[in-house]
């Protein structure tokens, strides 16, 4: 009979954790407990002896504050109870670290294969009723996707016995066979077929797969083996991963005719065409001074840091899991990225996170359609989720914003991004080269195979529907990853690999399936594979895409070493087969065949999709001002109003819990200022402790400008990432940047009748990128696209605003010359970089205002724009800059305000000195959204040798106070603007405070 | 006196401050410092002899997964090398007069095994660390008052300064009586202050985790043991520090001193 231990905090001290839960319940359900104390439930599946079982249970306890007790409900004062495990299968982390406890404790022995589960018992006090109490359960404790929870009144509870003890253990009794499946099917069949198996293949597909195993050769080789004729399940299901949208990027691969209005231009790939393009015609305008190393073939980018070092870089998306489970769905978002730096060339040691977050507003009040859940609970999970994941493995998360929209709602878009570093030789061999060589060993190492994550790969190839899989959803364990990276880069530094690669979206098919391409095959033998519990089917093995595992390849002379080193760091390796020569991908279990592919047909076989994109343009003409309902409004007003808008406030709530400064090399934090809470616009951070030389890290995010024209939406998100990275000192001579695409469907269907459009946008939104990459001659070095953002059921769809994000990487050569956004003294001469056009289409200020129409801000002279930043790094390498911020969301007044109120300072600007063009209303002014523009403060003592180097390209617009206020004078000669910054920065600090909570 | 002074920094499992604790080490003077896996000294190819000062960084050891470190004093207690549990080791280390520091999750580590604040050298647990008021990670400056009275050999000197803090699990409890003989006998060598009044405070954010009388840190009777929940391998250079752009700052972190104490009480009693 299982036993159940139950730890309590002593009723003297106070719990933390019942209190917070307390303050959520208040918060997110507007409900009001009295109070809530929490028990922590271990139940343990074996039968040791009642000391040994006492022993651990004390263990256990933190004998200070806490008490335990075996087989004896602790639960006294309370009304309800709510208490919630998990669902069999699902990872419970605290459960695993409780089992390898209780195995040191008890003896393996004892405990055998049995395992340890957690639950936790809320106890809540007030007069609540059931149905309040289930909401309690449902919509805060815990997500039923991955949940099991029970409710008891107190009336109704067991003293003497307690809980019913319930042990979520999997157990398929299911033998392990590969199943034919005929493909011999009218094209109605096939298409059903494809959708009853989540495999998101079309029917040209499916035909193209049919055809395949039509093939005499097939046939007499699949004979010669003793496999049929028909194909297998896993063969099936590796097609469906290899060839997936998320895998294999069709869209961007695709044939396109694009329309522009009369013009029609042919397209062969966008990728090819516009993003290695792109970085190809800048690779050969470097000509020597080329710092790139190895793009858009592994994992991640790699190019040159120093002599010494070489940086790799990765921006991933993890939207589709997130929409279902926020906090699971970010945490293996994280810890994902991670293992694509650290598994790039011969593995990087990881230095830094990004997060970005595309999210529908937390005040939500409407309906919520079907499988969504509320944006407040996705905006806390998927929080917690890159809290835990970033600060448990100890990479610091260093740079990230939010966006929001409420189309975000149908799927909320994650990003997640990871830094690492890796000396330029390693054992003598340029550190981003691998290779996997014929005889060589096939190591699984880190994590076990479950259930949990098949499908994951061809879900997010298709919108989220009722029948989206909740074995797509996972929870990241960054515990056993971390011992995992620890033993790796060890297993790097003695040379044990000759390839590494990560276990990502289609598992082991993907990952086996991509290092046998250096060999030209392999043999995989499945049934080797370490699974969490029995019964796993041979296709579940190969394609799940369970967390915290990396493939390798090790000669078999260093077999021996590296699996002992392995175990001996509390690290799983197994040998699961050989990469061969090939020509074919040979799958068994048991020394039977299941599968076989040629691998030249998995790689290349996929046919090229022919799609049309046509463009239409809208109408940028501005709208009449006066007719908005805000019109009474004064400019003070509307300022505090707009800094107070969710893309502009304050985020101190996220920073403070995500630990930004781990590792040590910390020079420009998320935060700075006066009160450490003025908003950087990047980061920097040394990742070699015994250099001075500093990595730079910002982003760029417009989703907005999407709704006018996707060109200017992706040059202005490029421009205002490498702004950001210019604001605090990097050389814009030596940055590389990554693209990340989140569309909406953009192939037209009957239910996606717009599809044309949202595919000329994309087209629109590649040469942007790549035209303005050129200009500024900054090389894309990895990039990611995720298609299918649109969420449908019933006769709800909601696709997501097109969506790019640039994340930029650059370098400040002497940290010591770092520069920050915060004004740093009164007297300080202000002024503005660039020049401010009529662009108030899709800015926030007409959003605010509610206006319709306007031109959207787009770059008027790109090459002139870039040289503007070359002489602005000069005069921060010569320490003549105070402060410098980037005019982005909501423009000069935005600006103004933030650098003032962060240095705790004022500031008096004169509209009439701001360089502009077409512009003649204050209103304008402040808030247009030009990129190409910085404020900058300047002390009085380097005004001259300043303004030498920056010449008519800066305006002096003004002077930083003492007195703390925002004093705006406008076109007309007159105070438009006289604020204490103390209200301004209240605004900005209170919308997503929380403050309630802590 | 000692001519070469050796550090030992634990690593692995979940600790993830090893390197800049390490770099700290160097900097503040450290002959030799060496990185060493907990799984090195649980498989027996490494011990703690022949170091002078044995440092527990920073991390999520086993995931804080049992509450901060407490996995870890299972693992640490459990684990035997020739009939010699891990815990007996560091014990053997202290009994030979070394030093032992423990930073953060490293200091959670060091109370959870009964090492501080070790009253009259009793080592079953006295005192615990346990959740932050709010019930969150912060990662947040601070600044510490040091009590000149208190016996740690590694707050000599020191009279106030900043550090970050980075932690979940930072609140000081003990029974009543336990902190009362804690702070008559200045045991808790480090406070969290009021930068204003210069007063230790409960006060959140200057106290970001409510522990009684500011509380940030714990030495044993003799000094040579010391955990604290602030970060000092996080100031090392005047760019960690969050306003050093707006501020005249040496070049050196004011964290280095801790370190430097540490080995300069080790150049002279070795």
């Amino acid at each position: 009979m299982p036993h159940r231990i139950e730890i309590k905090l002593k009723n003297e001290f106070v719990d933390a954790i019942g209190l917070r839960a307390k303050s959520e319940i208040k918060s997110y359900l507007n409900l009001q407990a009295d109070s809530v104390r929490v028990i922590d439930v271990y139940t343990l599946d074996a039968e040791p002896e009642a000391e040994l079982l006492q022993l651990f249970a004390d263990e256990l306890c933190d004998p200070v504050i806490q008490k335990n007790s075996v087989d004896k409900p602790m639960a006294d004062d309370f009304d309800w109870i709510v208490e919630v495990g998990f669902k069999p299968g699902v990872t419970d982390n605290v459960g695993r670290t409780a089992t390898e406890s209780a195995a040191m404790v008890m003896g393996s022995d004892v405990l055998g294969d049995s395992a340890v589960y957690t639950s936790r018992q809320y106890l809540i006090k007030g007069n609540l009723s059931f149905e309040e109490i289930e909401s309690v359960a449902t919509d805060l404790l815990c997500n039923t996707l991955i949940n099991r929870f029970v409710v008891i009144k107190r009336d109704d509870f067991d003293f003497e016995n307690g809980m019913p003890v319930t042990v979520p253990k999997v157990t398929v009794t299911a033998e392990p066979v590969a199943n034919e499946i005929s493909l011999e099917l009218s094209d109605e069949e096939l298409v059903n077929l494809s959708k009853e198996m989540t495999l998101a293949l079309s029917l040209d597909e499916m035909q193209v797969i049919r055809d395949y195993y039509r093939r005499p050769e097939v046939k007499e080789e699949r004979a010669a083996k003793g496999l049929s004729e028909n194909p297998t399940d896993i063969e099936i299901e590796v097609f469906a991963q290899t060839w997936s949208e998320h895998c294999k990027h069709k869209i961007f691969s695709s044939n396109i005719e694009y329309h522009d209005g009369d013009t029609t231009e042919n397209i062969s790939s966008l990728y090819k065409t516009y993003i290695q393009g792109a970085t190809k015609a800048v690779r050969e305008n470097m000509g020597d001074s080329d710092y790139c190393l190895s793009v858009f073939k592994d994992n991640a980018g790699v190019w040159k840091f120093t002599d010494d070092w070489n940086l790799v870089f990765k921006v991933e998306t993890h939207n589709s899991p997130s929409a279902l489970d926020p906090y699971g769905g970010a945490l293996t978002g994280i810890v994902g990225v991670n293992r694509d730096p650290h598994g790039t060339g011969k593995g990087s040691r990881l230095f830094c996170n990004t997060n970005v977050f595309c999210l529908a507003d937390p005040y939500y009040k409407g309906e919520l359609p079907p499988r969504l859940l509320h944006p407040r609970r996705v905006m806390e999970g998927v929080r917690e989720g890159v809290e835990h994941g970033g600060n448990k493995s100890g990479i610091p998360t260093v740079n990230g914003s939010l966006s929001f929209d409420e189309r975000f709602l149908g799927k909320p878009l994650v990003f997640a991004g990871t830094g690492g570093i890796m000396p330029a030789l390693i054992n003598g061999e340029p550190s981003q080269n691998k290779q996997a060589f014929p005889g060589d060993r096939i190591i699984m190492v880190g994590g076990r195979i479950g259930k949990d994550g098949i499908h994951g790969a061809t879900f997010s190839s298709e919108e989220l529907h009722e029948g989206s899989p909740a074995t797509a959803v996972q929870i990241g364990d960054p515990i056993t990853q971390k011992r995992m990276t620890d033993f790796l880069l060890r297993a790097r530094d003695e040379g044990l690999m000759t390839c590494l690669t990560d276990n990502g979206a289609g598992g082991l098919s993907s990952s086996v399936g991509e290092m046998a391409e250096d060999t030209g095959g392999a043999i995989v033998e499945l049934a080797h594979a370490p699974l969490k519990y029995q019964g796993l089917q041979p296709w579940e093995i190969f394609i799940s895409e369970a967390q915290e595992r990396m493939t390798a390849a090790v000669s078999p002379e260093k077999l021996d070493r590296f699996i002992s080193l392995a175990n001996e760091m509390g690290v799983e390796a197994t040998d699961l087969g050989e990469y061969t020569e090939g020509p074919n991908l040979e799958l068994r279990y048991n020394d039977k065949i299941v599968g076989m592919f040629n691998m030249e047909f998995l790689h290349k076989g996929l046919p090229q999709m022919n799609l049309t994109a046509v463009w239409e343009a809208k109408d940028e003409s501005n709208p009449n001002v006066e007719s908005s309902a805000l019109n009474g409004l004064n400019l003070n007003d509307r300022l505090e109003k707009i800094l107070g808008r969710l893309d502009i406030c304050s985020k101190e709530y996220w920073v403070r819990q995500y630990d930004h400064e781990v590792q040590g090399g910390s020079v420009v934090k998320p935060l700075t200022g006066e009160n450490n809470d003025g908003p950087s616009d990047a980061s920097i951070v040394r990742p070699v402790l015994d250099l001075m030389k500093g990595v730079v890290v910002g982003h760029g995010l417009c989703p907005r400008y999407s709704d006018i024209d996707t060109y200017h939406m992706s040059e202005c998100a490029l421009d205002e990432a490498v702004r950001n990275l210019v604001c605090v000192g990097a050389d814009p001579d030596k940055m590389a940047a990554l693209d990340n695409f989140c569309w909406c469907d953009p192939v037209e269907s009957p239910s996606n009748p717009d599809g044309q459009y949202k595919l000329a946008q994309l087209v629109r939104s590649t040469k942007a990128l790549k035209d303005r990459c050129i200009d500024y001659k900054i090389p894309l070095v990895s990039g990611k696209d995720s298609m299918k953002n649109d969420y449908s059921i019933g006769d709800t769809k909601i696709s997501i605003p097109p969506t790019l994000l640039v994340t930029a990487v650059g370098e400040i050569e002497d940290s010591n010359l770092a520069v920050t956004m915060d004004a740093k003294k009164a007297g300080d001469i202000v002024y503005l970089l660039g020049k401010t056009y009529n662009h108030m289409g899709k800015t926030h200020y007409f959003d605010m205002m509610g206006l319709e129409g306007g031109a959207v801000p787009k770059l008027d002279n790109p090459k002139k724009t870039i040289e503007s930043y070359r002489w602005l790094h000069k005069a921060m390498k010569s320490a003549l800059v105070a402060s410098c911020h980037d005019l982005s969301d909501g423009g000069l007044g935005v600006a103004a305000a933030e650098t003032a109120f962060s240095g705790g300072l004022g500031m008096k600007l004169n509209l009439s000195e701001v360089n502009c063009e077409d512009m003649d209303r204050d209103d304008f002014i402040l808030f247009s959204e030009s990129p190409g523009r910085f404020l900058i403060t300047v002390s009085p003592s380097k005004k001259t040798p300043f303004e030498i180097i920056m010449g008519d390209i800066v305006k002096e617009i003004g002077v930083v106070t003492e007195e703390k206020t925002v004093e705006v004078t406008g076109l007309g000669g007159e105070s438009v603007i006289s604020c204490d910054t103390a209200a301004l920065k209240h605004a900005w600090q209170k919308t997503l405070s929380f403050k309630e909570e802590s | 006196m000692s001519d070469t002074v050796r550090v030992l920094v634990l690593a692995g499992n979940g600790i993830n401050c090893e390197n800049e604790t390490a770099h700290a080490c160097k900097l503040a003077g450290a002959d030799q410092v060496d990185i060493v896996y907990i799984w090195d000294l649980a498989a027996g190819k490494a011990t703690l002899d022949g170091y002078h000062i044995v440092l527990f960084p920073g991390g999520f050891l086993d995931g804080d997964d049992l509450g901060s470190a407490k996995a870890s004093t299972i693992r640490l207690r459990h684990t035997e090398v020739d009939n010699k549990s891990l815990v007996s080791q560091i014990r053997d280390h202290v009994d030979g007069g070394g030093l032992v520091m423990g930073i953060c999750n490293g200091f959670q580590l060091m109370i959870k095994l009964g090492l501080l604040p070790s009253l009259d050298g009793i080592h079953d647990p006295q005192a615990t660390l346990t959740w932050n008021d709010s019930g969150r990670f912060e990662d947040r400056w601070v600044t510490l008052k040091v009590d000149p009275d208190s016996p740690s050999i590694f707050t000599k000197g020191i009279d106030t300064l900043e550090l970050p803090v980075r932690h979940g699990e930072g609140k000081i409890v003990a029974p009543v009586e336990t902190m009362e003989t804690i702070n008559e006998r200045h045991l808790a060598p480090m406070a969290y202050i009021n930068p204003e009044t210069g007063e230790p405070t409960t006060e959140y954010p200057y106290n970001p985790n409510g522990t009684y009388l500011g509380m940030a840190a714990l030495t044993d009777p003799s000094g040579r043991l010391f955990g604290m929940m602030p970060h000092p391998e996080a100031f090392v250079h005047r760019t960690n520090h969050p306003q050093w752009t707006r501020k005249e700052l040496p070049e050196e972190g004011a964290g280095l001193i801790l370190f430097k104490n540490a080995i300069n009480y080790i150049k002279d009693n070795f």
